[in-house]
């Protein structure tokens, strides 16, 4: 391939579809992904995550008139998996069983026509970038390997190629947690110190606020929001990015009028206030959503001015190490969870019981105004 | 879980009752004695005597031919139909797949006589050629339920990573799927060649007056007059399948697949 | 060598069907064309009149299909049917403890299967002799029993109904407990321990945790006894003689001494509509119940 522009996106999406049958698992999707970036492909179970994955490696075609799908500028939605430049981590490594280590990791080297001499080199190197004693390992067979082992061989053996691109299908899955957190960091350290694009598919988001430079949030086939983790975490477009991200309360209501810079709007608990915000006009129904975390609990009748606050009884008060879970019923019923900092509750317990009455309060520009999905 | 005795006892009785006759078959085929059934000493002359016959010899080398080509070819079609059904979707694949099952739910009465009425039909004289094409025809389904069998248990991925990794679809066959199918396919082609050795009731159908494979011999023997030489042939069929189907079902085991 | 090779992946590549085609393509034309149209030939030969070789004549006719009717014809396909039924019975009864002791096993459970599953694989003439030289009048039961004085003359077991009953029992017992074996060993036990904390005594539990959890096995192991035995014909030819007829005779008859090659297609047919008609229902039964279809 050519020398491509500096600037220009390593991949990108235009418009792309893919159908099985009736249903659209991929709908017309358009996105791009920079040079070099960490970037994540997250959602549940069904959101089309891996079949744009699997797109992007060559092993599903988009449908006749379903976009392109472009690789350092070129269209590649006829090429095969080996003849585009990506590599690939399977959730099951898919080690070849009948190869040894060296053998799995030299394979792709041979592929390509290698010459004999490099081949062991670049085994050895690419066994210790991912911390494997090519001595030690180095003959040992996938069935003696740990799970951990067989991940980081899997890894090896894609990127001793220097693919452009590296494909990784929630491979962190079926691996214990402390070692899950390990291989996070050595993933994006490997990101960042060899330059190789990563797209990473995962339905675990904090795994993917953690590694990512970018996250592109899937829902039903389609990309809800796509943005760097602080932009999705702290300004989620729709109630399913709101939800799938963390916790969020959420409170309904039709916009008023405006005065200052602010909007007044009359919810069926009462009233807030909420910044301004394209959406708002007067007579719309809105939906906002507040995290936990930016909420406070206060007295009823000590309401801070300023502030919004809704009124209704403690249900519950969970205790969680380094916060501390309020969850309050409001007049219509339903739940508001307010999540403060423990600052010690053997020396300065919080003063919320069972049954207490409280207000949750939050600052007007500490939400986020919703867009219709 | 403590288990009760008496269905230890039971379960004894059956294992008896399944393998007893097969056991004083053998042990008789040493007979000194050629019409009672009372021991009169060791002897191999019935064996001696099976290796002066030539209508044996003539009907183990039928057999062995028949096996042998039948079993290459279900072999080499049967894999590629399990090929195609594991791996890929197609049109009519639930239909092929049914379809596939068919033949080893006919009854082999079904199967040899409408074989026989085809052959005559057109004209074509019965013997090994006819017998080969029958046998080969049961023993595709068979080597396609093993290697399919196989295939499925098969991580898919792997195929897919050697792609990624620069592998065409040609070389990625050679040098994953083969290799980690192969004790799948040695299997099926066992299996099929033990039924192709021993199968009887097509092959009574399908074959001329002169061409007669082993078992029609036997049968033959059975007929005519029970003696001691068809103890000792029977012991050698018994003794060379059962070392078959011993490999069949080791390899069968061999090597995990999901690594 | 090169060229070809691209010639053939860019074909391949077009489309994934063609690929598939092109692998099934050899067998799958070979079972059509000697499995499948020899059936539909005999099927049209059952239609058509009688030759004077005992081949066919051009022209269609019911008669032989008709013939069945003939209390003689209906008397052989009743035997059948009940022996075949029979068969089952007492394989299911003498297989299901046996699979069931097999798959509590622990250790031995690969060596015992392989115990079972052994004589089913060699050669079923061999075994049906091995019935023969035990049952005849001088064959080995005759002689132990006579030599120990239980009995003054032999008892007479070969050519009787007994004879091809164990014969197709003795032959057709593992097909019964591998498939009840392969449900019984998916059973989780935990299921067992629940209904015991539960207070089920032993009897309870087996019959309406462990025999309803088995069920598809046990199905599967009936249809596989019971189909070989409709079609049997090598079993009742020696074990049975002249006198214990089955349907699987009849036809070879047809094609051997009585020359009436239709009638024996028509029989023929008729025994491959009582198998497919039982392949139906086991496939019905199997999709409702509730272990569904772990097993064939």
């Amino acid at each position: 391939m050519a020398v491509p522009p500096p600037d220009q996106p390593i991949v990108q999406f235009t418009r792309v579809s893919r159908s099985f049958g009736a249903v659209k698992a991929v709908n017309d999707i358009n996105l791009e992904i920079r040079r070099g970036e960490f970037f994540s492909l997250l959602g549940p179970s069904g959101c089309g995550k891996t079949t744009t994955l699997r797109l992007l490696a060559g092993f599903e075609q988009p449908d006749p008139d379903g976009g392109e799908v472009r690789i350092a500028g070129e269209v590649v939605n006829h090429r095969r998996p080996y003849e585009r430049q990506v590599g690939m981590v399977f959730q099951n490594y898919a080690i070849f069983p009948h190869l040894s280590v060296e053998k799995n990791v030299a394979f792709g080297l041979e592929q390509h026509k290698v010459p004999r001499a490099e081949i062991p080199g670049r085994v050895a190197k690419a066994l210790e970038m991912v911390r494997l004693d090519p001595g030690t390992f180095g003959l040992r067979r996938p069935n003696q390997l740990s799970g951990g082992q067989r991940q980081r061989v899997a890894l090896a053996r894609a990127l001793v190629l220097r693919p452009a691109i590296l494909l990784l299908d929630e491979p962190l899955g079926a691996i214990d947690l402390k070692l899950r957190k390990e291989m996070q960091l050595e993933l994006k350290q490997l990101n960042k110190s060899l330059g190789i694009t990563f797209v990473y598919v995962t339905h675990d988001q904090e795994e993917a606020l953690t590694m990512s430079d970018r996250i592109a949030v899937m829902d039903n086939g389609r990309v809800a929001q796509l943005g760097t983790p602080a932009e999705i975490y702290e300004n989620p477009r729709t109630a399913f990015v709101a939800k799938f991200i963390g916790e969020s309360n959420f409170v309904a209501g039709q916009a008023d009028r405006q005065t200052g810079g602010q909007w007044l709007v009359q919810g069926p608990l009462g009233a807030f206030r909420v910044p301004d915000h394209p959406r708002l006009a007067e007579g719309n129904s809105i939906r906002i959503a507040v995290r936990p975390e930016w909420m406070d609990l206060f007295r009823p009748e000590a309401l801070p001015a300023g502030e919004n606050g809704l009124v209704g009884t403690i249900r519950d008060v969970i205790y969680l190490g380094e916060t501390i879970h309020v969850i309050v019923t409001l007049a219509d019923g339903s739940d508001c969870t307010v999540a403060l900092r423990n600052e010690g509750q053997l020396i300065k317990p919080l003063p919320w019981r069972k049954g207490d009455r409280a207000a949750v309060t939050w600052l007007p520009e500490d939400c986020q105004v919703l867009e219709e999905e | 879980m403590r288990l009760p005795r008496w269905l230890i006892g039971f379960s004894l009785l059956v294992y008896l009752f399944l393998h007893l006759p097969i056991i004083v078959l053998m042990v008789f085929s040493f007979n000194n004695s050629k019409y009672g059934v009372s021991w009169a000493g060791f002897t191999w002359e019935w064996y001696r005597r099976l290796a002066e016959r030539e209508d044996i010899l003539n009907g183990l080398r039928a057999s062995l031919i028949v096996g042998v080509v039948a079993t290459i070819v279900s072999a080499v079609f049967g894999t590629l139909i399990a090929l195609a059904v594991a791996r890929h979707r197609f049109r009519g694949r639930t239909a092929l797949e049914a379809f596939l099952y068919v033949p080893l739910v006919t009854p082999e009465i079904v199967v040899g006589i409408s074989l026989l009425i085809l052959f005559v039909l057109l004209g074509f004289p019965l013997g090994i050629t006819t017998i080969t094409i029958a046998h080969i025809a049961f023993c595709i389904s068979f080597v396609v339920v093993v290697v399919l069998a196989r295939l499925q248990g098969m991580d898919e991925h792997l195929e897919e990573a050697a792609m990624t990794l620069g592998a065409d679809e040609i070389t990625t066959f050679w040098k994953i799927t083969v290799p980690l199918l192969w004790p799948g396919i040695i299997s099926g082609s066992l299996l099929a060649f033990t039924m192709s050795f021993d199968d009887f009731v097509i092959t009574s159908f399908v074959s001329g007056a002169g061409s007669s494979t082993l078992p029609i011999v036997v049968y033959g023997m059975v007929r005519k007059n029970i003696e001691p030489s068809i103890n000792a042939i029977s012991t050698i069929i018994l003794l060379a399948t059962s070392l078959l189907i011993y490999l069949a079902d080791r390899l069968g085991r061999d090597r995990p697949l999901k690594a | 060598m090169a060229g070809l090779r691209q010639r053939v992946l860019a074909l391949t590549h077009r489309r994934a069907e063609l690929r598939a085609w092109a692998l099934l393509a050899p067998g799958t034309l070979w079972l059509l064309l000697f499995f499948l149209v020899p059936i539909l030939i005999m099927f049209v030969y059952s239609l058509m009149p009688r030759g004077v070789y005992g081949g066919v004549e051009p022209g269609l006719t019911l008669e032989h299909y008709r013939r069945f009717l003939n209390p003689l014809y209906l008397q052989i396909l009743n035997r059948t049917f009940l022996w075949s039924i029979a068969a089952t019975i007492i394989c299911l009864l003498m297989g299901y403890p046996l699979a069931y002791l097999i798959a509590q096993s622990g250790k031995w459970k690969n060596l015992l299967m392989f115990l079972v599953v052994l004589p089913f694989w060699t050669s079923f003439l061999v075994r049906t002799f091995a019935m023969i030289f035990l049952l005849r009048d001088t064959g080995f039961i005759n002689t132990l029993l006579l030599q120990a004085g239980l009995i003054q003359q032999p008892i007479e077991m070969l050519y009787t109904p007994f004879a091809v009953m164990t014969g197709l029992v003795y032959g057709f017992l593992p097909f019964m407990v591998l498939p009840v074996y392969a449900s019984l060993e998916k059973l989780d036990f935990s299921l067992l321990e629940a209904a015991e904390v539960l207070g089920a005594r032993p009897a309870a539990r087996f019959f309406r945790v462990t025999l309803p959890l088995s069920l598809p096995g046990v199905v599967a192991g009936c249809l596989l006894v019971f189909i070989p035995s409709l079609g049997s014909f090598l079993t009742s030819d020696l074990l049975g003689g002249a006198k214990q007829v089955m349907i699987g005779n009849l036809i070879q008859n047809q094609f051997s001494a009585a020359r009436n090659w239709p009638f024996g297609s028509a029989a023929s047919f008729i025994v491959m509509a009582l198998v497919l008609a039982a392949v139906v229902t086991y496939l019905r039964v199997r999709d409702r119940s509730p272990g569904g279809g772990g097993v064939a």
